[in-house]
Formats: C-alpha cells, sequence, structure tokens
C-alpha cells in the first residue's frame, strides 16, 4: 500500500503519494510547476531547472525531490519567477530560437514559457554559437540549433533492441545532440512521431510534414501553458 | 502642450513590423490626432528635421549603414523602441551569424544555386554600398534600447497598445495573446 | 586495426562497464579514437555508436583525431601561468611552428592545454606522453623539443628523479614530493598492515563506530561525517563497493599526489578497512589521469598488499575477502563529484547523478557504496589503530585531526603540509614565507577568494572549509585577469553541460569577466555579474555548479574596489567595433575597412 504524505504548495494543502515526485504531485493537486525537460513516468534528468522551488527554505528541483509529509514548498514567489524568467532567457540566447521559422512556433514548450513570463528581451547576450543541423536520417530532422539539451529523446527513444538513438557529445559548451545514423535509419514512422512529439522544443522534426496548425489554433496561441494543470482541478 | 513626434525606421527588416503598424487599421487616423511624425517610411521624411520623442526601431544591424541610422536615431530620439524580433535578435537575418561572412558572401554571389547568370563572379562593391557586418547585432548591442516589442510582426493592437501608454503615460497591460515571438 | 581493438574489446570482458579501460587502450595505442574505431567498439559491445561517442566526447584526453607523436599538455591553470607558463608555451610554439591546438605537420608534435595537473608546487608544468615535466622553462623547453626531434621516448627525457617513491623503477619520475611539514596523522611514521589487523580483530560495527568517535569527516572538502557515511551504507542491503576519490582535480590542490606515492599502502588499507565495515569485496581507486605515472607503481604496491594477504581472499585469516582495482580518469574536473565518478567507474559520462537516491543507498553497479577521498581513508587507518578519541582530540571541535595542505603560488615554501585544523591564515602565510599578499585563494576556485582584513579566520571545516588547495596571490598580481578570468574559463570548460544554469552561466560570467578586463565593463556589468552568480548558485544541480561562480561572487564581495576601478560609471556602454565588424567583408571585396561612421 502506497503511504499518503500531506504537504503545502504556497499555503495550498496538498496530498501525494510517498516517493512520488514533486512535480507530478503538484499538477495531480491542480498546481502547476514549469518542466522542460521532465515527462511523468520517466527517469528524471533534471537538467533544465526550471521546475526549481523552495522546499523549507532551499532550493530544489521539483522533478528530481520525492515529496515527504510536512513538506511547505514555494513555488509562486517573485524570486522563483525571476529565477524561471533568467532560465528561459538564458535558453533563448544559448541556442539559435528564431520562433518565426520554426515548425514547433505555437507548440513548442520553451516558447510558451517565455510567453508565461512575458520575456521582451532576454537580459543575457545572445551567443549566436554556429550549431549544424544534421538531416542524414530518412525519417526525421535534427535542427540543433533549437536542442535545449532536455535528454527527453535520450530517455525514450531506443531501437528494438534497448540501444539509443540519440545521445549526447562533447560537454560543456560544445554539447551537442547526436543522433545514430546506424539506428536512426531503422526507425519506425511512429517512432520518428513520438521523437518529435516528445521534443518539447523544435529540435526534432518529423520530415515531409510541418506547421499544420494553422496560427490562432495552436497549443499555446491562447492558452498559456500550464492552464491546463490548473483548470483541471477547480 | 505640442503632440509627441515619432520617428520609425527598418533596418535589417523585411517592413512586416511596418505592416503591422498600419494594421492598426482605422485607428490610424487616432494616432495622427496623438502624435506626429517625423523621419519614417511612412510620411517618407528622409532625414531628421526635429528632434523627437519616440524612435521606433524595426529590423536589426547588418550592415554598416543600418549602424549609422541607429545611432542617427538615438541620437534624435528621447526613447528607443526595438519593434519585432529582428530588432530585439537580428531575426531571420542572423540565421547567418555564427556562418563566416565570407562563407555567406560566396554562397550568396558564387557557389549557391541561384547565381548562374553572375558568369563573371562578380562581388558587388560599389563605393555607395555599405559593408556587411560580421554577423547581425540585435539593436540593444549598439545603442541603449528603452522598450521592446517583441513579434514578428509584433501584433498591431500590441504597438497600439505600446505606443498609446507610452504617450499618455497610462500603465501598459499586456493580454497573453499580444506577446509572442511569431 | 579492428582486430586489435575486438582483442581489446575481449581483455575487458566485452563489458561495456569498462568502456573508460577500452577507450584508454584504444587512445594510447592509435593516439586517438576515431570515428572507424567507436563502429568496432560499439559492434563488438553491442551497443549504439552514439552511446560510446558520449563517453569519448566527455574526456579531455580523449581525442577523435590523432595526436602528435609527442603529445604535450601545457597545464594554463591560475599557478602555472603566474609562474611563467606563457614563456614555456611561446617557446614550444617557436620551436614546434605550430599552436596550441595544433599539430606539427609531420605529426612529431602536438600542443594542448589542459587544467591543473596537480603539480602547482612545481610549477610551470606539463604532461608529455602522460610523463610529467615540471619548473620548465625556455631552456628546458629547448632540450625538450630537441629530444623530440631526435626521437627520444618521453620516459628517457627525463633525467633527474624526485625524492622518496618519485625515483621508485616503476616511477622514476621528476615530481618532487615537498613535504614541508609532517603531522601527526597521514604522514607521521607508517607501517603497513597494522591498521588492517587491529580492524579484522574488531566487528565492523566497532569499527565503524570507532571512525564515528574520531568525528572524522569527508577530506574532499565537503566535509560529511566518514563514520556516518559507512554506516548509513553498512545498513542497506545487498553487495556493497568501496570507491576511492583520487580524482584530485581541484586547480591548486596536490597533497593526493603525495599521499598516492609517498603512503599508498596506507590508502589501500583505508580502502580495505572501509570494505570490511560496509561489507564490500570490491574496492576501486578512482585515479586522475594526470596522476597515470602512478599507476604501474600503485599496482605494484596492490601486488604487495595480496601477496602478504592483506588483500585478496580470506585477509589474515579472517575470512574477509576484498580486492581494489585501479579505474584511470581521462580528464574531467567534474569526475571529482562522487556521484559523477561513479558514472565514470561504470564507463560513462561523468555526470553527476540526480540525488536521491545517494550512492551509499545506489551507487556503483547500482549497489549502496561509500566514495572518500584518498586522505579520508588514510586516515581512518590511523583512527583505527590509534583510536577515535586519540584522533578527535586533535584539531578543533568541529573539525577534528589533522589536514593536508596544498599551498602554492606566490610564497618561497610551496608544498604539502600537514597542520592542525585551527591554523588561521596569518599563520599559514608565515609559514610558506608569504609577503606582499593581496589575496588567498582558500580552497580552490571553487572556494573564496580572501583578503588581508580576512587574514585572522581559520583554517577549520566551521570557518574556513577547504579540500586543502590554497593558493597565495601577490600583490603585484592583476587579480581579475590572471586569477578570476582562468578560473571562470576553466569552469566553463569543465562543466558537463547536462543542466542548464551551470553550462550556460558559466559561459555568460566567463564574457562578463573578459569585457571587464578588457575595459569595457560598466557598473551595472558587475551588478548582473553578482545578481547571476546568485541564480547560478540556486538552480545548479551537484556542486561543481553551486560554487563555479565563487571566483566572481567573493571578488565582488571581498575586492569589490579592483571591479571598479576597471568599469565606467555609465548606464551603457555597447562594446560594438564597426572596424572590427566589417574587417571580414571588406577582406571578401578587397576593400580598405577604414570606413568613416
Amino acid at each position: 500500500m502506497s503511504e499518503t504524505v500531506k504537504f503545502t504548495i504556497d499555503g495550498k494543502e496538498c496530498q501525494g503519494t510517498k516517493g512520488q515526485l514533486l512535480v507530478d504531485a503538484a499538477a495531480d493537486n491542480g498546481v502547476y510547476i514549469p518542466v522542460l525537460c521532465h515527462m511523468r513516468d520517466l527517469i528524471p534528468a533534471g537538467s533544465c531547472r526550471i521546475c526549481t522551488v523552495k522546499i523549507n527554505g532551499r532550493n530544489m528541483a521539483a522533478c528530481t525531490t520525492p515529496v515527504e509529509e510536512g513538506m511547505a514548498i514555494e513555488n509562486n514567489s517573485d524570486e522563483l519567477t525571476d529565477i524561471r524568467k533568467a532560465i528561459v532567457e538564458m535558453l533563448f540566447v544559448e541556442g539559435n530560437h528564431f520562433c518565426p521559422a520554426c515548425e514547433k512556433s505555437g507548440n513548442c514548450d520553451l516558447q510558451a514559457l517565455g510567453y508565461k513570463y512575458q520575456m521582451m528581451v532576454p537580459r543575457f547576450p545572445y551567443a549566436f554559437e554556429r550549431r549544424d543541423m544534421d538531416a542524414t536520417s530518412p525519417k526525421i530532422f535534427l535542427e540543433r540549433n533549437r536542442c535545449i539539451f532536455c535528454k527527453r529523446c535520450v530517455r525514450v527513444i531506443k531501437d528494438n533492441e534497448g540501444r539509443s538513438i540519440f545521445a549526447f557529445k562533447g560537454r560543456g559548451t560544445t554539447l551537442q545532440i547526436n543522433i545514430d545514423k546506424t539506428l536512426a535509419a531503422t526507425m519506425s514512422d511512429e517512432l520518428a512521431q513520438k521523437a518529435m512529439d516528445i521534443c518539447p522544443v523544435g529540435c526534432i522534426l518529423k520530415k515531409e510534414v510541418g506547421f499544420i496548425d494553422p496560427i490562432g489554433q495552436r497549443k499555446y496561441d491562447k492558452k498559456v501553458i500550464g492552464s491546463d494543470i490548473e483548470n483541471n482541478h477547480q | 502642450m505640442s503632440k509627441p513626434i515619432i520617428a520609425t525606421t527598418s533596418l535589417a527588416g523585411c517592413f512586416g513590423c511596418h505592416m503591422s503598424i498600419l494594421d492598426i487599421d482605422d485607428r490610424i487616423l487616432k494616432l495622427i490626432e496623438l502624435v506626429e511624425f517625423n523621419k519614417s517610411p511612412i510620411d517618407d521624411i528622409k532625414t531628421f528635421t526635429k528632434e523627437c520623442d519616440i524612435g521606433i526601431i524595426e529590423g536589426g544591424c547588418c550592415n554598416s549603414e543600418n549602424v549609422h541610422v541607429l545611432k542617427e536615431f538615438r541620437k534624435h530620439c528621447k526613447i528607443l523602441i526595438s519593434l519585432g524580433e529582428c530588432a530585439i535578435m537580428g531575426g531571420l537575418p542572423a540565421m547567418r551569424n555564427g556562418i563566416p561572412v565570407k562563407e555567406c558572401l560566396d554562397e550568396a554571389y558564387l557557389n549557391g544555386p541561384t547565381v548562374g547568370d553572375n558568369t563573371e563572379k562578380i562581388m558587388p562593391n560599389d563605393e555607395e554600398l555599405p559593408m556587411i557586418l560580421d554577423k547581425v547585432y540585435p539593436c540593444h548591442e549598439i545603442v541603449k534600447i528603452d522598450y521592446y516589442l517583441p513579434g514578428c510582426a509584433p501584433r498591431a493592437d500590441l504597438i497600439w497598445a505600446a505606443v498609446v501608454a507610452l504617450v499618455t503615460g497610462d500603465t501598459l497591460n499586456i493580454p497573453y495573446e499580444l506577446v509572442k515571438f511569431d | 586495426m579492428k582486430d586489435r581493438i575486438i582483442n581489446i574489446v575481449e581483455t575487458y570482458g566485452k563489458d561495456p562497464g569498462r568502456l573508460m579501460d577500452i577507450l584508454l587502450k584504444v587512445q594510447a595505442e592509435f593516439g586517438c579514437v576515431s570515428h572507424e574505431a567507436i563502429t568496432i567498439i560499439a559492434a563488438a559491445l553491442h551497443m549504439s555508436e552514439v552511446d560510446v561517442m558520449q563517453t569519448r566526447s566527455f574526456y579531455h584526453f580523449f581525442t577523435c583525431r590523432p595526436v602528435g607523436k609527442y603529445a604535450v599538455y601545457l597545464n594554463n591553470s591560475v599557478v602555472s601561468m603566474l609562474m611563467g607558463m606563457g614563456d614555456v608555451q611561446d617557446e614550444f610554439e617557436k620551436l614546434s611552428g605550430v599552436k596550441v591546438g595544433e599539430k606539427t605537420a609531420d605529426g612529431l608534435i602536438s600542443l594542448h592545454h589542459t587544467a591543473c595537473i596537480g603539480m602547482n608546487d612545481q610549477e610551470p608544468a606539463a604532461l608529455i606522453n602522460g610523463v610529467v615535466f615540471t619548473e620548465l622553462n625556455r631552456d628546458k623547453v629547448r632540450a625538450l623539443v630537441a629530444d623530440m626531434k631526435a626521437g627520444k621516448a618521453a620516459q628517457d627525457m627525463v633525467t633527474t628523479y624526485g625524492d622518496g617513491n618519485n625515483a621508485n623503477p616503476l616511477m622514476k619520475t621528476m615530481v618532487k614530493n615537498n613535504i614541508r611539514k609532517a603531522g601527526a596523522v597521514v604522514l607521521a611514521e607508517y607501517c603497513m598492515g597494522k591498521g588492517i589487523a587491529k580492524a579484522l580483530s574488531m566487528d565492523a560495527r566497532g569499527v565503524i563506530n570507532e571512525v564515528k568517535e574520531s568525528n572524522l569527516r569527508g577530506r574532499g572538502g565537503a566535509g560529511f561525517p566518514t563514520g556516518m557515511k559507512w554506516d548509513f551504507c553498512s545498513r542497506e542491503a545487498g553487495d556493497h563497493y568501496v570507491l576511492c576519490n583520487a580524482d584530485e582535480g581541484e586547480p591548486g590542490t596536490f597533497k593526493d599526489r603525495v599521499l598516492l606515492t609517498e603512503r599508498a599502502g596506507m590508502l589501500f588499507e583505508g580502502m580495505t578497512i572501509g570494505g570490511y565495515a560496509i561489507g564490500a569485496k570490491e574496492g576501486v581507486l578512482y585515479l586522475r589521469n594526470e596522476y597515470t605515472y602512478m599507476k604501474a607503481y600503485l599496482e605494484s604496491v596492490l601486488s604487495d598488499m595480496r601477496s602478504k594477504n592483506f588483500l585478496g581472499n580470506n585477509i589474515l585469516g579472517k575470512g574477509f575477502n576484498f580486492d581494489i582495482r585501479i579505474q584511470m580518469g581521462a580528464g574531467a574536473y567534474v569526475c571529482g563529484e562522487e556521484s559523477a565518478l561513479i558514472e565514470s567507474s561504470e564507463g560513462k559520462r561523468g555526470e553527476p547523478r540526480n540525488r536521491p537516491p545517494f550512492p551509499v543507498q545506489k551507487g556503483y553497479k547500482n549497489k549502496p557504496t561509500i566514495v572518500n577521498n584518498v586522505e579520508t581513508f588514510c586516515s581512518s587507518v590511523r583512527i583505527i589503530e590509534n583510536g577515535g578519541a586519540w584522533y578527535g582530540a586533535l584539531g578543533t571541535s568541529e573539525s577534528a585531526g589533522t589536514k593536508l595542505l596544498s599551498i602554492s603560488g606566490d610564497c618561497k615554501l610551496p608544498g604539502v603540509y600537514e597542520i592542525e585544523w585551527g591554523m588561521s591564515i596569518k599563520e599559514m602565510l608565515e609559514m610558506v614565507g608569504a609577503e606582499n599578499v593581496q589575496a588567498v585563494q582558500v580552497a580552490g576556485p571553487s572556494g573564496i577568494c580572501l583578503p588581508p582584513s580576512q587574514f585572522d579566520r581559520k583554517i577549520a571545516l566551521e570557518d574556513l572549509p577547504t579540500g586543502g588547495s590554497m593558493i597565495v596571490i601577490g600583490k603585484n598580481r592583476d587579480l581579475l585577469k590572471d586569477v578570476v578570468l582562468n578560473f571562470m574559463e576553466f569552469f566553463a570548460d569543465e562543466s558537463c553541460g547536462s543542466c542548464v544554469t551551470c553550462r550556460s552561466f558559466n559561459m555568460i560570467l566567463r564574457n562578463s569577466i573578459e569585457k571587464i578586463v578588457s575595459g569595457h565593463g560598466i557598473r551595472k556589468d558587475v551588478e548582473d555579474m553578482a545578481a547571476w552568480s546568485e541564480i547560478l548558485r540556486k538552480t545548479t544541480r551537484c556542486g561543481l555548479g553551486q560554487t563555479s561562480s565563487n571566483p566572481i561572487s567573493t571578488t565582488i564581495k571581498n575586492f569589490r574596489e579592483v571591479y571598479d576601478a576597471r568599469v565606467k560609471n555609465v548606464d551603457y556602454q555597447s562594446d560594438f567595433d564597426m572596424q572590427a565588424s566589417v574587417m571580414a567583408s571588406c577582406e571578401v571585396v578587397g576593400r580598405s575597412s577604414k570606413v568613416h561612421e
């Protein structure tokens, strides 16, 4: 039997199961904590840091922290909003995010967080690093300019024998997402679609399709990211 | 009291932001009541004839002339607004950033698929022509910018709301739908 | 090539967990790990190529193109630069005709930069094909390059040997110990086997209690109570492992180098005692790549201990089995973080893990694991020999025992000092003969930059904690350019990159400090840097990111005047340079770049 624990987020009484990741437990209680790298039921990467919250006075990532009885969590404060906005801005200056030319525009989680925090201009200087795209795989494009290193594809997309199709290469500022050419050639349409769907930005794109949803009908045109979680639970 | 004076320009942009200014539709009549236009493609005044209150910049700086114009704007305008993605972050022209200029020019004039007619392999080099910069610069890396209005193009309602707020001194409340990067 | 590589993979039992060793072997034999090699390794291990590539590309000493027949790695860390690496590099470049990052056309010499190699007390230093060369100058470089051109093996270029075991036939290195002060614990007289014998005469719980009673705290810098760590680990079920962190990568620290050289037996004894305490059968010494020159010697110590039955099966007839293998690193500072070290030992990228679970719950091979520093294990031997109470009586109330300091920089007597916790910085500076001191960098780049007004503070976990690195910075040095910028370059290079803020902020902060050093900074840049350092500290995943802005935040706090003197007091300043930015396009069309603004 899983044990029920009680905790509070910004004073709101919440319940979850012991050991459940805070970010999921929060969502179950109608509280949205922003995420980019996290996906439910996946081993947490803890890499995007956008879910940083304050627990008993300490900054922690909500996607790697299990809930515990009596935790007092701060999710909504000027300080946290500024931190999260800074992370969004940082991702925008680090990669080359040309939203107007991106197939994922309107459905992109990073962009949606930019909208949520009303990012008018990043506080950091643009890096404009050259990042080469990889179009060698028959089913997908790897548009590295937009990669935010969330590791979702690294963690999820495997071939039939469990081998990685995506992996990192390099480290630090030379870090890039890499695709296994041999194994990528064996990807089914479904797997390619899945890779595109789990990519929170427009880095992994299925070939020969794009710009399907008209402007105005895309995921985040009118709806703030996270509003479904907050509204589901009223 | 005299009306606030506005100047506008398009640097390395596509004039889409200016189209969006015109997209305020019949509110343009109200705008004319509120402000006076000086140097701008809208009224075709080519040089500053007055000191201005608000300068609206479309486009980033991709060549030496853009830099020159932008600095002129900074000199003559009390407030500068970066209007649209190109002014804010270089926009689509900045997709060349990170690629050496020589590679870009060679592709454009010598090696690209559309250079068939350039049989003499001419690279434009008239003295009148401004020089291409090593990368496309966001405006705020060249001069101080006071406000930013994102979008490609920024929504007409956003431009309208921002200009009215600036001119009237009212606080600007921006609905979610208006701040978009595409 | 293919057969040979398959042969190497088979040597390691086709185990993906030994990928580091496989790559190290391939790099050593072929001068690189080429794409072709990766394809062969991947097939032999039944992994995807990108998975092999992700490990290969993480480490500094793996290269995709062949290095020179002589691969020269010049240490460009702070103290090396202060001691004259600029000249040394210049001479290498002049004589070889290539710049750092390049290789001569004949493939003879390649020049590279590398972070601190643990020789701060004898800089400038370099590695040539893994062989250490210290106290370099232009003359010595001339001799080295002549030897290279004559085809001499790197080891044969070493003409004089250091003291103690440095001269051991299996080591034969010019590295000096520079032991300046031996204390009562790790550098005191040592006789192998006493600790193991005593430990095995106790029960495991008794060993843990003794270590707990001593109040020994981790010597890597974080200061976690060792007895508590062992206790937690011992209470977990299943196989257990002992890992020793000999990745000594914090710039300015070299005390483990000396312990590994002079107290290898003591270290292995400590690991064995730790293994006995937690119920492990296997230990791994994770040795940084820069210390490859010690490997053969360390292996010989292990064999010796096996032959004396201090290691192996049924140790000293007490029914306890334990053995140790050496895992070489391949050049990554972050692997000094315990969970990154575990990942690396498993053949993966050295990316820190998320916690929980902690290594004592799920560590090496996902089994309960203790990871301790070299000095910690060594200290534990003394604790068992002489009792926890004896050890606890040394030092201060919160920091028991002694601490090895690696002191370097602008002082007369750089070297290793075993002090009792509680010494003040002032006393330390007198001890090492340092005058005209501008600052002391306590605990390396990730520590704090201390101004003279705070030299009364004490070296102790409760005041100035340190893993041992102490860098003395003289008044004549340019603090921002020589020290802070160098440290930030180091962190930007060494961030594993897997978490956003560490990857990005270190680069952004590096650029900001460079802007200030180059004279383009304004007051707001300093305020921004302070604010951004704070966000970085609050949001990153591991200790590297949490401390990597310290060079900036602690100098802004303690040396604000140095910044103020360097920045303009204006609201805005562009560092746009028209002439520089049109240079490339003018060159293409053959026009002068002297445009009129």
